[in-house]
């Protein structure tokens, strides 16, 4: 049986990374540019992510009453994929937004 | 040895990876976990990634909590952003980077802390890695966010990787 303040921990928790995931979302509704729309998002792969995988780990563990630590995979695995959709969607974006001769920075790289 | 095993490391995890994510340590699970671990890296050999060598273990685990605590910041920082940007919007830019890390692989941990922390996404890195280009969601002072990034993630990283 799970006592009470473990109920409440694991209740914050899952409260807490549903409200990242809806400010990420809320981020993406109200934001201006494409730029700045990418970022919201990481809110429910990082912060949203993390509260779920440690609320599932402690009410796990407690109903086991032993460690089940395999929920910290989400986070690391998130974490190793996120970012190559990111850098992809960027540079894609950069790269289309130079083209249509937008007010974005010209390439860092210099010419040979 | 090294035929079968191109990289130690990645077939070690592998390993742990899947022995975690069943749960047991049967016979089975940890033959198929081997096997996993033997088959691909000899797969990916192909696309000959660059050998790793772990050092410094101590940076790691320091550069690990100060990435955490810098995207718990940041998601609060964004969060606020995002809730506030009626009244204030955010003061996104670009910025440019002078890099000293030249190691591919360093490079690629420094790609994957910069867009994990949800403040910063990685947009650009020149061809020859002298500069980086980096979309910041809310700016407040260039300098110190320069230092602060060179201070906190590159330094460690080039302990770790040269």
């Amino acid at each position: 049986m799970m006592p009470i303040w473990m109920e409440i921990v694991v209740g914050v928790l899952l409260v807490l990374s549903s409200l990242f995931a809806l400010i990420g979302a809320l981020g993406l509704l109200r934001m201006k540019d494409f730029f700045q729309r990418m970022h919201p998002p990481a809110l429910a792969s990082t912060l949203g992510a993390w509260c779920v995988a440690l609320a599932s780990i402690i009410y796990f563990s407690v109903l086991k009453s032993g460690p089940v630590l395999h929920g910290w995979l989400i986070p690391i695995l998130l974490s190793i994929t996120v970012p190559v959709t990111t850098v992809l969607l960027a540079r894609t974006a950069l790269f289309r937004k130079r083209m249509a001769g937008d007010d974005v920075p010209a390439e860092v790289s210099s010419r040979r | 040895m090294k035929r079968l095993f191109p990289a130690p490391w990645l077939s070690l995890a592998l390993w742990l990876l899947w022995l975690v994510l069943n749960l047991s340590v049967s016979p089975g699970n940890l033959l198929l976990g081997a096997l996993l671990g033997f088959l691909a890296p000899l797969m990916m050999a192909p696309l000959r990634p660059l050998p790793i060598r772990i050092r410094r273990p101590g940076v790691i685990l320091r550069l690990l909590l100060l990435v955490g605590r810098d995207v718990i910041v940041s998601n609060l920082q964004v969060a606020w952003g995002v809730l506030t940007c009626g009244s204030r919007p955010p003061r996104s830019c670009f910025i440019k980077i002078p890099l000293d890390l030249r190691d591919p692989n360093g490079l690629a941990a420094l790609s994957m802390i910069t867009t994990v922390v949800p403040g910063t996404i990685w947009s650009e890195l020149a061809l020859d890695r002298s500069i980086l280009l980096l979309h910041v969601f809310d700016l407040d002072d260039e300098a110190q966010f320069i230092e602060h990034f060179k201070t906190t993630y590159e330094r460690p990283l080039m302990e770790i990787f040269e």
